[in-house]
C-alpha cells in the first residue's frame, strides 16, 4: 500500500543534497547486495559452492551509504563480510559470483574466494580474512595518498570484533598522529561470531574509542541509509580537506549467522525478529516513496532488473572456465624479477 | 658511476644504498622506530633525516604491527616503503601483516597486485642482548611462499642487494647480522644491484663445500684459512638468499667436492641446513657424496646472556674447523 507521497522538499537534508537518480541507484545496489547474498547462499545449499561464506544480510545500508560519496580514485579496505562493500565500490556481481564458484573469471581468478574479493582498479584493496587485517593497510594507502599530494581518501570497513584487536588501536593512533585521510567505518553488528559487544568491549559505544586517538567519533543508526550517508559525507569531507581521520560506528545487525557453521545458540529468535523489522532496505525504500523520490513502478523495475543481473551472473559463473592445476603456483611472485625458485631449480 | 670503490662499513653501505634510492625514486621512503634524529638503533639511517627530511625518513611509534601493515598498504598504492625493524625479534609483533597480508595478497588476488616493500631486520647474537634481542628467525619467513628472504654478509652485498630489493616487485625481507654493521669492505660508488637468489662463491676449494649464511659465511671463510694451513682445501658458498635459494650453486659445488657442511645461526633443527642438505640429497649431487652431510646451526635453546654460553649457542670458527675434519675423516 502506497502512502500519499510527501513532497521532496520535506525530505531530510542529506537526501535533498543528492540527485534522486543517485538515491534510486543506491536502493538498486542495496537490493543487489541482498539478492547476491541470498543467491550465493542458495547455491551453497545446493552444493554448487564449497567452503564457507559470511553474509551481510541486514547490513546493506552501512555498506552502500558509506561508499556512496566515494570516487574511483578513493580506496576502501573491506572485511570477511564484504560483499556489500564490493558492490558499493562498483564491483560486477558476475565476477563476484565467478569468484564464489572458484573460476578463472572471478576477481581473484578463483584463488581467493568470498573472503578476498578485491577490485583494485576501482580502488577496492580487498576483503580480508583476518579480523583487523585491513586497518593498517588502509592507513598505508592513506600515507601514499598523502605523499602523492592527492585529495583521495580511504574508507576502512571493520566489524565490532576488530575493535579489540591491537591492529585497530595501532592504526587509529598512526592515522591520527600523521593526520591521514582515513575514515574508519565500524559495522557494529553486535556479535564477534558469538561474543556480544557487551561482553567483549569495555565501552558501551565503539565510537567512544575515537577520543583516545583525538579524532571525531560518532555512533549512527547503521540501518538508516540517511544517517550513515550523512556521517560518511562529513567524515569524507574532513579527510579530503586535510583534517585527518574519523571513526563512524554503524549500529546494525547480521540477520544470518556468522558463517555456515553457526547454530544461533548465542541469541534469541525474538532478537532476530526485532532486527528483521528494521530491515534497512525496506526502510530506505519506504522513505524514498514517502518523499516522492521514487515510485512503486520504478521499485518493481529495479527488482526485476536485479533478478536479471543475478541470473546472468550465476550463469556466467557456472559457464566460466576453472583454473588449471598446471597454474597452481602462478601468482605467488611477480614474473620477470628472478622471483621463482624454479629459475635455480637443480 | 660505479668505477670508484671505497672501504665502507656494512652500516654505511646500507645507508648509502638508501640515500641513492631516496634520490633516484620519489616513491621510496623509510620508516621505523628511532630512525630519524636518533639515527637508528644501529646508526644505519644516521643523518638521512637531515638530508631528506621527515617526509622521506619517518620516525614511527613503537607499533610494529601497524608499521608493517602501513608498509603493505603503501606498497599496494604506488609507494616503495623501506620499513626498519629495530630488532628482528620484533617481527613477532608484526607476523600477521608480514605472513597473512604481504606474502599472500598477490596470490589471493589472482595476480592483480604486487607488494613491492622492503623490510630490514637487525638479527643475530653476539651482542650480549639475550634471548629477545638475538634471534635468527630468517627460516620462519623463508617458509612462507610469497616472501623473499636475503642475508647479505658484506658491505658490497648489503648495498647491492638492498637496491635490488627496492627494484623488486615483491616483498623482500633483509636480515642484517648486527655483528656485521661495523665490518668494512670495498663498496662501489653509485647505483648497482646484486641479483636476489644467487649465491656467491667466496672461496674455491676441492675437498669440502661449506654453504653458509650471513655472519656464518664470514666465520666459514676464517675457518677455511685455518683449514688450508692444515691441508684441507675448502670451498665456501655464501648463500646470500634463502628464498629463492640457489640450488644450482649447491649442487654444482657438492658434485665437485663430494662433501657438504651447512653453517647457519638459526636453531639447527628444522632450519635452513635441512633445506640445503635436502637439495644435495634430492639431486644428482647425491651420487657424488662421500660422507654424511653435516649441519652446524644454533643450539636448541634461546640465546643466553652469559658471554661464554652465548658463544656456545652459535657456531664459532673452531666448530666449523672441527666439522670439516669430521667430514673429511668420514671418507669411505
Amino acid at each position: 500500500m502506497q502512502q500519499l507521497a510527501e513532497s521532496a522538499s520535506s525530505a531530510p537534508a542529506v537526501y535533498r543534497r543528492h540527485d534522486p537518480a543517485v538515491l534510486r541507484d543506491a536502493l538498486r545496489k542495496m537490493i543487489l547486495v541482498r539478492r547476491f547474498e541470498e543467491s550465493a547462499e542458495q547455491a551453497y545449499m545446493r552444493g554448487l559452492i564449497h567452503g564457507t561464506m559470511h553474509l551481510s544480510i541486514g547490513q546493506e545500508a552501512s555498506a552502500i551509504a558509506a561508499t556512496l560519496p566515494l570516487t574511483d580514485a578513493d580506496y576502501i579496505t573491506s572485511t570477511h563480510r564484504g560483499h556489500g562493500h564490493c558492490i558499493g565500490k562498483g564491483a560486477d556481481p558476475k565476477r563476484m559470483f565467478a569468484e564464489f564458484f572458484g573460476k578463472e573469471t572471478g576477481y581473484c581468478r578463483g584463488r581467493g574466494g568470498s573472503m578476498h574479493i578485491a577490485d583494485v582498479k576501482r580502488g577496492n584493496l580487498g576483503a580480508n580474512g583476518i579480523v583487523g587485517g585491513g586497518l593498517p593497510i588502509a592507513v598505508g594507502a592513506a600515507l601514499s595518498i598523502h605523499k602523492q599530494r592527492s585529495t583521495a581518501v580511504v574508507l576502512c570497513f571493520f566489524g565490532d570484533g576488530a575493535n579489540n584487536e591491537g591492529a585497530f588501536h595501532e592504526s587509529l593512533n598512526f592515522a591520527s598522529i600523521w593526520k591521514l585521510p582515513v575514515i574508519f567505518v565500524c559495522e557494529n553488528n553486535r556479535y564477534g561470531m558469538s561474543m556480544s559487544v557487551e561482553r567483549s568491549t569495555a565501552v558501551p559505544h565503539i565510537a567512544q574509542r575515537a577520543a583516545a586517538y583525538d579524532m571525531p567519533g560518532v555512533t549512527v543508526d547503521g540501518n538508516s541509509f540517511a544517517d550513515v550517508l550523512d556521517a560518511s559525507e562529513q567524515a569524507i569531507a574532513r579527510a579530503r580537506g586535510g583534517n585527518g581521520p574519523s571513526l563512524i560506528e554503524c549500529e546494525t545487525y547480521r540477520l544470518r549467522g556468522h558463517s555456515k557453521s553457526d547454530r544461533n545458540r548465542y541469541r534469541t529468535r525474538e532478537e532476530i525478529d526485532a532486527w528483521s523489522a528494521r530491515d534497512p532496505i525496506l526502510r530506505f525504500e519506504q522513505e524514498l516513496l514517502r518523499y516522492g523520490l521514487i515510485d512503486a513502478a520504478t521499485v518493481e523495475a529495479i527488482r526485476a532488473q536485479v533478478e536479471q543481473e543475478i541470473d546472468a551472473g550465476l550463469a556466467f559463473a557456472q559457464q566460466s572456465p576453472a583454473p588449471v592445476r598446471a597454474e597452481l603456483t602462478r601468482y605467488v611472485y611477480t614474473p620477470g624479477a628472478g622471483a621463482s625458485d624454479d629459475r635455480y631449480r637443480a | 658511476m660505479t668505477d670508484t670503490v671505497r672501504e665502507l662499513t656494512y652500516a654505511q653501505a646500507i645507508q648509502e644504498g638508501i640515500a641513492i634510492a631516496l634520490e633516484r625514486d620519489e616513491r621510496v621512503f623509510v620508516m621505523g622506530e628511532d630512525i630519524g634524529v636518533y639515527g637508528g638503533a644501529f646508526q644505519v639511517t644516521g643523518d638521512l633525516v637531515q638530508r631528506f627530511g621527515t617526509e622521506r625518513v619517518m620516525d614511527t611509534p613503537i607499533s610494529e604491527l601497524a608499521g608493517a601493515g602501513i608498509a603493505v598498504g603503501a606498497a599496494l598504492t604506488g609507494s616503495r616503503p623501506i620499513y626498519e625493524f629495530q630488532f628482528s625479534d620484533f617481527a613477532t609483533l608484526a607476523m600477521e601483516q608480514i605472513v597473512n597480508q604481504a606474502a599472500k595478497l598477490r596470490f589471493m588476488l589472482g595476480g592483480e597486485v604486487s607488494v613491492p616493500l622492503v623490510m630490514r631486520f637487525p638479527a643475530g647474537s653476539g651482542t650480549g642482548a639475550a634471548a629477545q634481542h638475538s634471534q635468527s628467525l630468517e627460516a620462519w619467513f623463508a617458509h612462507v611462499p610469497g616472501l623473499k628472504v636475503i642475508q647479505p654478509s658484506t658491505p658490497h652485498d648489503a648495498k647491492g642487494l638492498l637496491l635490488a630489493a627496492l627494484d623488486d616487485p615483491d616483498p623482500v625481507l633483509i636480515f642484517e647480522h648486527k655483528l656485521l654493521y661495523k665490518s668494512k669492505g670495498p663498496v662501489p660508488e653509485g647505483y648497482y644491484t646484486e641479483p636476489i637468489g644467487k649465491a656467491a662463491l667466496r672461496r674455491a676449494g676441492r675437498d669440502v663445500t661449506i654453504v653458509a649464511t650471513s655472519m656464518m659465511a664470514i666465520r666459514s671463510l676464517e675457518a677455511a684459512t685455518l683449514l688450508a694451513a692444515q691441508g684441507i682445501d675448502t670451498e665456501v658458498i655464501d648463500l646470500r638468499s634463502v628464498r629463492p635459494i640457489d640450488r644450482r650453486a649447491i649442487v654444482d659445488s657438492v658434485r665437485k667436492t663430494s662433501r657438504l657442511i651447512c653453517v647457519y645461526e638459526g636453531v639447527q633443527q628444522l632450519g635452513i641446513g635441512a633445506e640445503i642438505a635436502s637439495i644435495a640429497c634430492e639431486s644428482e649431487a647425491f651420487d657424488y657424496l662421500d660422507a654424511p652431510v653435516i649441519r652446524l646451526g644454533g643450539a636448541d635453546c634461546p640465546v643466553p646472556y652469559n658471554p661464554e654460553l652465548e658463544r656456545a649457542a652459535v657456531p664459532q670458527v673452531e666448530d666449523i674447523v672441527a666439522a670439516a675434519h669430521r667430514c673429511i675423516g668420514g671418507r669411505h
